[in-house]
């Protein structure tokens, strides 16, 4: 479009009758080649660069292959005993990423799925295989600092049970003191919120230890509690409670006063009012609340279970390093990352059935 | 959407009786004393609507929120058949100029909400679908307030009020907020209502028409702090005709109390 009126306009004054106005050109000119215009349009319309349509599943197949024939093929400089396991388990991804690609027609939601997946699966692929390059091949990354893939499967298939071991022990760990944070700050919140007299005695200590790190009781706590796993359970309540309580407290003050209005002409009691008016209108508030308060028990956690927790992945993170097993250490990290992802999803899953209204926008 | 029974039976609740008297009220504002109601003296019978109408800012909600029970008066009382209102009572509901339907709750649920306060919604449950019905929102019982149009909103306000079987409702300039199209209809509607439900009525407005229009007297209030300006019968069968010459010439006299006469 654009080079076609760039020809019709300046550059062919001939075109113009006298007289002629430049929208009288442009109409003209649309209506004399609608079907260009049409064909550039088509042509033009978006397809992300991310879509690599229906070859994307075979391409992050194919990928995947590659990275199994490096990492068989070329030889490691110094001997890991999983390097073939590696090749093949790559090898076995590439190959399901192809059939997955083959076997459904483009408009089945699986096929899809895959497409929408694919430019990652190929991401994951190249870095895999760049990161077998520069560690097992090349040794451009020096071991023991920098572990190839196949040691941190090593890591698992030999350490498995320690490792499930402290991720359950960190779970439990981590649960207890959560939920009873969650507990406490949402009934401390509610009732600041809602009751003068809490508010008068505990606004203030709020805003004194609502600051303060929670890590930064770690040393009372240790000597306060009789183990260290109820010291931890304290310390993780409390980074809960804090976020959990403010927000909480918020939301109950931010809810209108004409929804009180309301209900209190209809006939509710102040029962009524605390459980089913203002808890449900602050409920948005509180997720935030447990959602902040759920980023800070994951920092206690691991702080608690290096400093004094004789299990946990913190623990373990801490033992590894200590043994200069770095693969462990990249090992559990990758089981933290995936616990904790796991567990923020799940808040984000009851959220949004929680608050499903939140969502329902479409008007009539 | 409302059906109209032909011979209107007779009244299933009586309205209430309520009597205003002497009230004078005043806001703390900054610490400045500001009268909002200069000695309101108005006495209401049983199955009445009556209008209360005035300049905006005037005070007219404020009278509202007293005879509700939200407020308490500075001084002079306010009695409900006889009984000096202390509190709010479902027996006297409010709408308000916002549907303030709770997000969180289903249509439904919004309208239950009185009978689950007074927790009879168990044995009692039978009648939101009524109430659901009689303002035409039957087919939106399940869907959520954001989901409703302003109009529909303030019909299940409506119909959340009408599901405690008030004796006094009060009207809180309840279509202020509507288009003019969705204003006229549910005027009609509400007279509708009234007329079968044999409630009685305060309704606040700043429109002389739609007082006209709805209601038996008219009440005119003076700007703040307001005081009974004038009291004015309306004296015409229902329903009404908007065109109707009495009404018009009433409406000229009222626009002169309210010192917008300049303006017809």
């Amino acid at each position: 479009m654009a080079t076609a009126d760039a020809a019709a306009l300046p550059n062919a004054p001939g075109d113009v009758a006298p007289g002629e106005s430049n929208e009288a050109i442009h109409q003209k000119h649309a209506t004399s080649e609608p079907t260009t215009a049409k064909e550039g349009q088509t042509k033009g319309s978006p397809r992300s660069l991310l879509d690599l349509g229906s070859g994307g599943g075979v391409a992050a197949g194919a990928a995947w292959a590659l990275a199994a024939v490096v990492t068989a093929g070329w030889p490691d400089i110094n001997e890991w005993s999983y390097t073939h396991l590696l090749s093949i388990i790559e090898t076995i991804i590439g190959f399901v990423l192809v059939a997955l690609a083959l076997a459904f027609r483009p408009d089945d939601p699986i096929a899809i799925r895959i497409r929408r997946g694919s430019p990652w699966a190929l991401a994951l692929a190249a870095g895999l295989t760049i990161w077998e390059a520069v560690t097992a091949k090349l040794l451009w990354l020096p071991p023991p600092f920098f572990a190839p893939p196949q040691a941190l499967l090593e890591a698992y298939l030999e350490d498995w049970p320690r490792l499930l071991e402290c991720a359950l022990h960190s779970s439990i760990l981590l649960g207890t003191g959560y939920l009873i944070g969650a507990a406490v700050g949402f009934s401390s919140g509610l009732a600041i919120g809602w009751s003068k007299a809490a508010a008068y005695w505990g606004h203030p200590v709020l805003r004194l230890i609502g600051p303060l790190p929670p890590t930064a009781w770690i040393p009372i706590a240790f000597f306060l509690f009789p183990s260290s796993w109820s010291a931890s359970v304290f310390l993780i309540a409390l980074a809960t409670a804090i976020p959990v309580a403010i927000l909480t407290w918020s939301g109950v003050s931010s809810v209108p006063a004409s929804y009180y209005d309301v209900a209190r002409t209809l006939g509710a009691k102040q029962g009524f009012l605390v459980l089913k008016v203002a808890v449900p209108a602050a409920l948005p508030h509180v997720f935030v609340g447990l959602f902040m308060g759920m980023s800070a028990s994951f920092v206690v956690l691991v702080v608690a279970e290096m400093l004094g927790v004789k299990a946990g992945l913190g623990w373990y993170l801490q033992w590894a390093q200590g043994w200069a097993a770095y693969a462990n250490m990249y090992a559990a990290l990758l089981v933290m990352a995936l616990l904790c992802s796991g567990l923020v999803t799940l808040l984000f899953t009851v959220r949004n059935q929680v608050l499903s209204w939140q969502k329902g926008l479409v008007r009539w | 959407m409302v059906a109209v029974a032909i011979r209107p039976e007779p009244p299933a609740n009586p309205g209430m009786a309520v009597a205003i008297r002497n009230i004078n009220h005043h806001f703390a504002l900054h610490g400045e004393h500001l009268p909002v109601l200069d000695t309101i003296s108005i006495e209401v019978e049983p199955g009445e609507l009556v209008a209360l109408l005035g300049p905006s800012g005037c005070g007219k909600s404020t009278l509202l929120r007293l005879v509700a029970g939200l407020d308490q008066p500075s001084s002079g009382e306010i009695l409900a058949d006889g009984v000096p209102v202390t509190g709010p009572d479902p027996s006297r509901v409010v709408v308000f100029q916002d549907p303030t339907l709770f997000p969180w709750r289903t249509v439904f649920d919004n309208v239950a909400l009185g009978l689950e306060a007074q927790d009879r919604l168990h044995k009692d449950r039978h009648r939101v679908g009524t109430a659901l019905q009689l303002v035409g929102l039957s087919h939106f019982a399940k869907a959520h307030p954001q989901q409703l149009s302003g109009g529909m909103a303030q019909r299940a306000a409506l119909a959340r009020a009408l599901v405690n079987d008030p004796r006094l409702l009060i009207l809180d300039e309840p279509l202020g907020k509507l288009d003019s199209m969705t204003r006229i209809t549910m005027q009609s509607e509400l007279v509708t209502l009234w007329r079968r439900a044999g409630f009685t009525a305060l309704l606040v407005t700043h429109d002389v028409e739609e007082a006209l229009y709805m209601a038996n007297r008219v009440i005119v209030l003076s700007e703040r702090p307001a005081r009974v300006v004038a009291d004015v019968s309306v004296d015409r069968p229902y329903p009404r005709g908007r065109g109707d010459q009495y009404l018009v010439e009433l409406r000229h006299h009222l626009l002169d109390l309210l010192g917008l006469g300049s303006n017809w």
